[in-house]
């Protein structure tokens, strides 16, 4: 029995299985220091412990599995708000809400791409979950219009794109909002924080298509500003405050950040962008249920 | 880049001497008859280990050990960041298109928040703080919008996946969530130069494999801090000989 072996077998089966064990050092630790006292005969019975920790979902703490299908919510929501564009504007389709125009190929594409990222969190997060996965949100369970508030949600491509930044904005500050609660499992941490750039990478581009769209009059910064009169909200839309609320911090961990080291060039616009500041998990649902429908809320 | 190139080929050049031309324990036995040779052999690593600056000091050491190894290598690679669009800007770099002027403008937001995460660090590790790191930018070609553009889109990016890869190692949840905090800024950076190097691979998670990020799963880049400081990567850019313990 070489252990050396098996692993290189795994991995020609499963490419991540190092990615899986690292994570769990603690169990590779284990599993050696039990190498050392117990007979050969016992030796089975240690690796298949090993490769449950770190393969089984039964692992999973409550609070992870929390997090995660909050998360996975939230992943939903997205997806259909983009799928349903998508799916509208495919020619013979059967969604025919859908009325405005993308002003080109690229937009179409990039409003793609975003939806496909979108699923493949769905996926990963359902896969992970596996049976604590939360029950799937269906598009009828959805309300992009949120009850009239984003009537021209589909109809409209300026509103579209409003929303969606809202949504990506959303997303980061959920996200990061979240991450100490993974602490206790590296491995999801590691996944999260990779989903969590994604959206910050979708954020940025949506915030250009606006600019792209307004003609550079507004301009959407692609990183989270200050509002045209210095409030938190840089989106320009009122009704998503929310989303924005607390995004005009600029003290971190105690140190001033405006003209921080002598930095004149550090002003209070360019000290609250850099940093993106996390959202609860009570103001995200809240956000989140104006896309719910009644019955279907968080 | 040249440095840390040479210092690895210096260690193995004198692993060579030890082992095969003299063998470890004939080494030894010469030892007391070679001192001459062994002080020439010194002062040579001397000199092409860059000594003699004093910045340098022999490097600094990135120990992993706890969080401030985590929050010193977040600092270094602030200090790199903020360091390339300073010389950006000190440049004047000719940015081009209909949106040149937007460009300019945006890129030195960025020095900004760079020069801002930079100072955050170095006031929040306080004595824990590692020096200040002499960088190396000969590869970049200052007067080309492609080439400042190319190494901009680089050093977002690794920055990305520096964080990502750096995060899980963090024990300390404020301050896992002041890394979070800067991570989706450079995110949002790197999106943005992507979109000018291409428009539309603001998130081209394929083009982003080799960094650790995986499009099927939606997955952005990833990397340990031993890929993101390596020869080929942030270390090209880093005269300063920084050594990563604990890892």
């Amino acid at each position: 029995m070489n252990i050396v072996n098996i692993l290189e077998e795994i991995e020609k089966v499963d490419g991540e299985i190092y990615e899986r064990l690292n994570p769990r050092r603690a169990a590779m630790k284990s599993f050696f220091n039990v190498g050392k006292k117990i007979s050969l005969a016992a030796v089975p019975l240690a690796l298949s412990s090993m490769f449950q920790k770190a393969y089984g979902q039964t692992t999973l703490p409550a609070a992870v599995v929390d997090v995660l299908n909050f998360a996975l919510s939230l992943e939903y929501l997205e997806y259909h708000f983009y799928n349903h564009c998508i799916v509208g504007k495919t020619p013979g389709s059967a969604v025919t809400d859908v009325t405005f125009n993308f002003p080109n190929a690229a937009s179409q594409a990039a409003i793609t791409t975003i939806r496909d990222h979108e699923k493949a969190h769905v996926d990963l997060l359902v896969t992970t979950l596996g049976s604590a996965a939360r029950a799937p949100i269906a598009y009828a369970d959805t309300d992009f219009r949120a009850g009239g508030a984003f009537a021209t949600v589909y109809s409209d491509y300026n509103t579209f794109l409003a929303v969606a930044q809202g949504f990506e904005d959303t997303g980061v500050r959920a996200y990061k909002g979240q991450a100490g609660n993974l602490l206790v499992d590296p491995g999801i941490l590691k996944v999260a924080l990779q989903i969590h750039s994604v959206e910050a990478r979708h954020a940025s581009h949506i915030r250009q298509m606006r600019t792209a769209a307004s003609g550079g009059s507004p301009v959407y910064k692609p990183w989270v500003s200050l509002g045209a009169s210095g409030q938190a909200n840089d989106s320009g839309v009122a009704a998503v405050d929310a989303v924005y609320a607390g995004e005009d911090l600029t003290v971190q961990a105690g140190a001033n950040i405006v003209g921080i080291g002598g930095n004149a060039g550090i002003t209070k616009a360019i000290a609250v962008e850099s940093f993106d500041e996390p959202l609860d998990k009570a103001s995200v649902v809240t956000i989140a249920n104006l896309f719910l429908q009644p019955g279907k809320k968080l | 880049m040249k440095n840390n190139e040479l210092e690895t080929k210096n260690e193995l050049q004198d692993e060579r001497l030890l082992n095969s031309t003299v063998g470890r324990r004939s080494f030894l036995q010469y030892a007391g008859a070679s001192a001459a040779a062994i002080a020439l052999v010194a002062a040579g690593c001397k000199k092409d280990r860059g000594y003699e600056n004093p910045t340098m000091n022999g490097g600094v050491t990135l120990d992993f050990k706890d969080d401030f190894g985590v929050l010193n290598y977040a600092y270094a690679l602030e200090q790199l960041e903020a360091a390339f669009y300073i010389q950006v800007a000190n440049s004047n770099t000719q940015f081009t298109g209909t949106n040149a002027a937007a460009k300019k403008a945006y890129f030195q937001d960025i020095q900004f928040h760079e020069i801002a995460h930079r100072e955050f660090f170095k006031a929040a590790l306080s004595t824990n703080a590692i020096g200040s790191l002499e960088v190396d930018f000969s590869s970049i070609d200052f007067t080309s919008e492609a080439s400042v553009l190319g190494a901009a889109m680089a050093f977002e990016d690794l920055g990305v996946a520096a964080y990502n890869g750096a995060g899980p190692r963090i024990k300390t949840g404020a301050y896992l969530l002041l890394a979070g905090k800067i991570v989706s800024v450079e995110a949002r950076h790197a999106a943005y130069i992507r979109d000018l190097v291409s428009n539309g691979s603001f998130a081209d998670l394929n083009s982003l494999a080799t960094l650790g990020a995986d499009n099927g799963k939606g997955l952005d880049a990833a990397l340990t801090p031993d890929k993101v400081l390596a020869a080929n990567a942030a270390g090209k850019y880093i005269k300063t000989k920084v050594s990563v313990i604990n890892l």
